[in-house]
């Protein structure tokens, strides 16, 4: 079980890893410096602009040198409100509440299915995983379509289940569970709780699950972007504007601008809108992006 | 104490933890998964004057649906694109991933936890919101690149011609990509023991040749799962094209083969070719996984 833990690649200081050496002065190396730096500008420039561009009204944004901002952030996010009666913050909630209710229901059931399949023997225990980690394989954008028919036969589309039902199966949230509770929780505790006579459900929820807390929460949080993310799932199943999530909804905000331009700076400040939450989450919750049990998993 | 060990070994409680699990999977893979076999065999026959609801029949194809899928040359034609698209996205992406890793890495380079998070940030933009802002950039009448190209004397190419379009989208794949194979690189970095490359520097050796030299050959195993996994979800390209679409005649509905198969099953009702090809698409990504994984374990983990 190669499950290094390597907690916080992205917050601990770089020097943990490459100890500095007494006596030796440490000059910054210039050209690797500025490789680094070419790299983060790459990747912060379309975030940038978003927020620029954010600040102009339309003919400003088709006008006016991109980088320069102007001051029409207020009027834009009004207008972006009461566009069709404020559906805007009706996707932002949408998406809030699939990736939210998706992903929490996602790990709840990753952790019952982890647990058992680290800490028990059973029949078929081999056999269940093996097929579940095959279903790791399955392009979900494979599934989208035959989800959509079948759905369709049984009158869910077009409804939030369509969304959230497939949001919550998660293999890959299932494997990582699995490894978290090899890794977090002894045998030994397992073996004195039944000893006390602990039932399984209590142990499960009052022992187990406590001690899988922080392997949980990396399984909450992918989960979380990846229903965040999904485009293809809600693009499919829903056609009620007031059901789509933030990504099918702005969409189709820009598809309408491929006609009406007038909609652009509405796509602009709503990307803008849309992009920081998720980047506040994901700069507060840092710690838990662990990386090391995405990569380390795979190589037992 | 003897009893009471007798009841270490439980039953039925492991089956009550996985049964949510196994019926989800039953539901949304294994019934679907069989669901579009079935329909890949399938077609729809009209009787009669093809009038009223009786008129369309579903019947046993055969294997028609799966000849006229293959030899669609619009499916051809997007399978070799997803191939080129996947051979310019992933060597670039995964070179700039270990780049910025080593030299995460590396002493003597400055803004490093800046740099870390920047990079790790689109990471967190989804990536349809990534294509429209992106899109944006391309859009000459919006983007900033004009004005900047233009006191160079430059002018901006047309980023959305059948030559440049390809590139176009596949930008966006690095951009989101690259911080996330970068994280994943750093941390198998981190997890080398530093003597062994402390002794090597003490010899002498520049950070560069201990990069290439010891660096990379411990990480192989990183690299080649990172490889694997990228290949894998770059064949699956779909949400970059689809947003881009609106914005240029260039990108076409089939333009990549999964976005093939949606125009085929929601413009062409066509469940049944699409079904077809579905079931193509999801085999060979099957077998080209499982191959490619084992393959790696063969070379990188042997000894291990």
């Amino acid at each position: 079980m190669a499950l290094a833990r390597i907690d916080g690649a992205l917050t601990e200081s770089p020097d943990v890893a490459a100890p500095r050496r007494p006596g030796r002065r440490r000059r910054a190396a210039p050209l690797p410096t500025a490789v680094l730096l070419l790299g983060a500008v790459y990747c912060l420039l379309p975030v940038v602009w978003v927020l620029v561009a954010s600040t102009k009204n339309n003919s400003q944004l088709f006008n006016t040198f991109t980088f320069a901002p102007n001051g029409s952030l207020g009027s834009n996010v009004a207008a972006l409100s009461s566009y069709a009666g404020g559906v805007f913050w009706h996707w932002m909630l949408n998406s809030l509440l699939y990736a939210g209710g998706g992903a929490l229901l996602s790990t709840t059931v990753s952790a019952l299915a982890g647990y058992a399949l680290a800490k028990y023997r059973f029949r078929g225990r081999s056999t269940l995983f093996n097929t579940l980690l095959a279903g790791v394989l399955v392009p979900p954008v494979v599934l989208a379509v035959p989800q959509y028919l079948l759905l369709a036969k049984f009158g869910l589309t077009d409804t939030y289940w369509s969304v959230l039902l497939p949001s919550v199966l998660s293999p890959y949230g299932i494997y990582l569970a699995r490894i978290y509770a090899m890794s977090a929780v002894p045998d030994e505790v397992i073996e004195s709780a039944r000893v006390d006579g602990c039932r399984e459900g209590r142990l499960f929820a009052q022992i187990a699950v406590p001690m899988m807390v922080p392997g949980l929460v990396t399984v909450f949080l992918f989960q979380f972007v990846a229903v965040w993310n999904n485009f293809l799932l809600p693009f499919i199943m829903l056609s009620d504007e007031n059901k789509f999530p933030i990504t099918v909804g702005l969409y189709t905000l820009l598809n309408r601008g491929s006609t009406a331009p007038a909609l652009y700076s509405l796509v602009v400040t709503g990307s803008m809108l849309s992009v920081i939450p998720l980047i506040i989450l994901f700069l507060a919750l840092q710690r838990y992006w662990r990386t090391d049990i995405a990569s380390g998993a795979v190589k037992q | 104490m003897k009893q009471a060990r007798g009841r270490t070994a439980p039953r039925l409680a492991p089956y009550a933890f996985v049964a949510p699990a196994v019926a989800l999977f039953a539901l949304l893979m294994l019934i679907p998964i069989g669901y579009t076999v079935f329909l890949s065999f399938e077609k729809s026959q009209v009787s009669g004057l093809g009038l009223g609801t009786g008129a369309r029949r579903q019947v046993f194809a055969g294997w028609s649906n799966y000849a006229s899928g293959l030899t669609d040359p619009t499916f051809l034609s997007s399978l070799l694109r997803v191939l080129v698209y996947s051979l310019i996205l992933v060597p670039v992406m995964l070179g700039l991933a270990l780049l910025f890793a080593l030299l995460l890495d590396a002493q003597r380079v400055k803004f490093q936890r800046f740099a870390r998070l920047a990079i790790f940030l689109p990471y967190a933009v989804p990536t349809v919101i990534a294509s429209l802002l992106w899109g944006f950039l391309y859009l000459p009448t919006v983007s900033p690149f004009p004005a900047i190209l233009a006191r160079l004397g430059l002018s901006m190419p047309n980023l959305f011609t059948t030559n440049t379009a390809l590139f176009s989208v596949a930008n966006i794949g690095v951009w989101g990509g690259t911080g996330f194979n970068m994280i994943v690189i750093y941390t198998a970095l981190r997890s080398v023991p530093s003597e062994l490359y402390e002794a090597a520097r003490i010899d002498g050796a520049s950070q560069l040749q201990v990069a290439l030299r010891i660096k990379i050959p411990m990480i192989g195993p990183a690299l080649v799962l990172t490889g694997v996994f990228s290949v894998i979800a770059t064949l699956q390209v779909f949400n970059e094209p689809h947003t881009l679409a609106p914005l240029t005649n260039t990108i076409s509905p089939d333009w990549m083969p999964l976005m093939k198969i949606y125009d085929l099953a929601f413009n062409d009702q066509d469940s049944y070719e699409a079904a077809a090809l579905s079931v193509v698409i999801a085999a060979g990504m099957f077998v080209l996984s499982y191959g490619l994984l084992r393959l790696s374990n063969k070379h990188v983990f042997q000894g291990r």
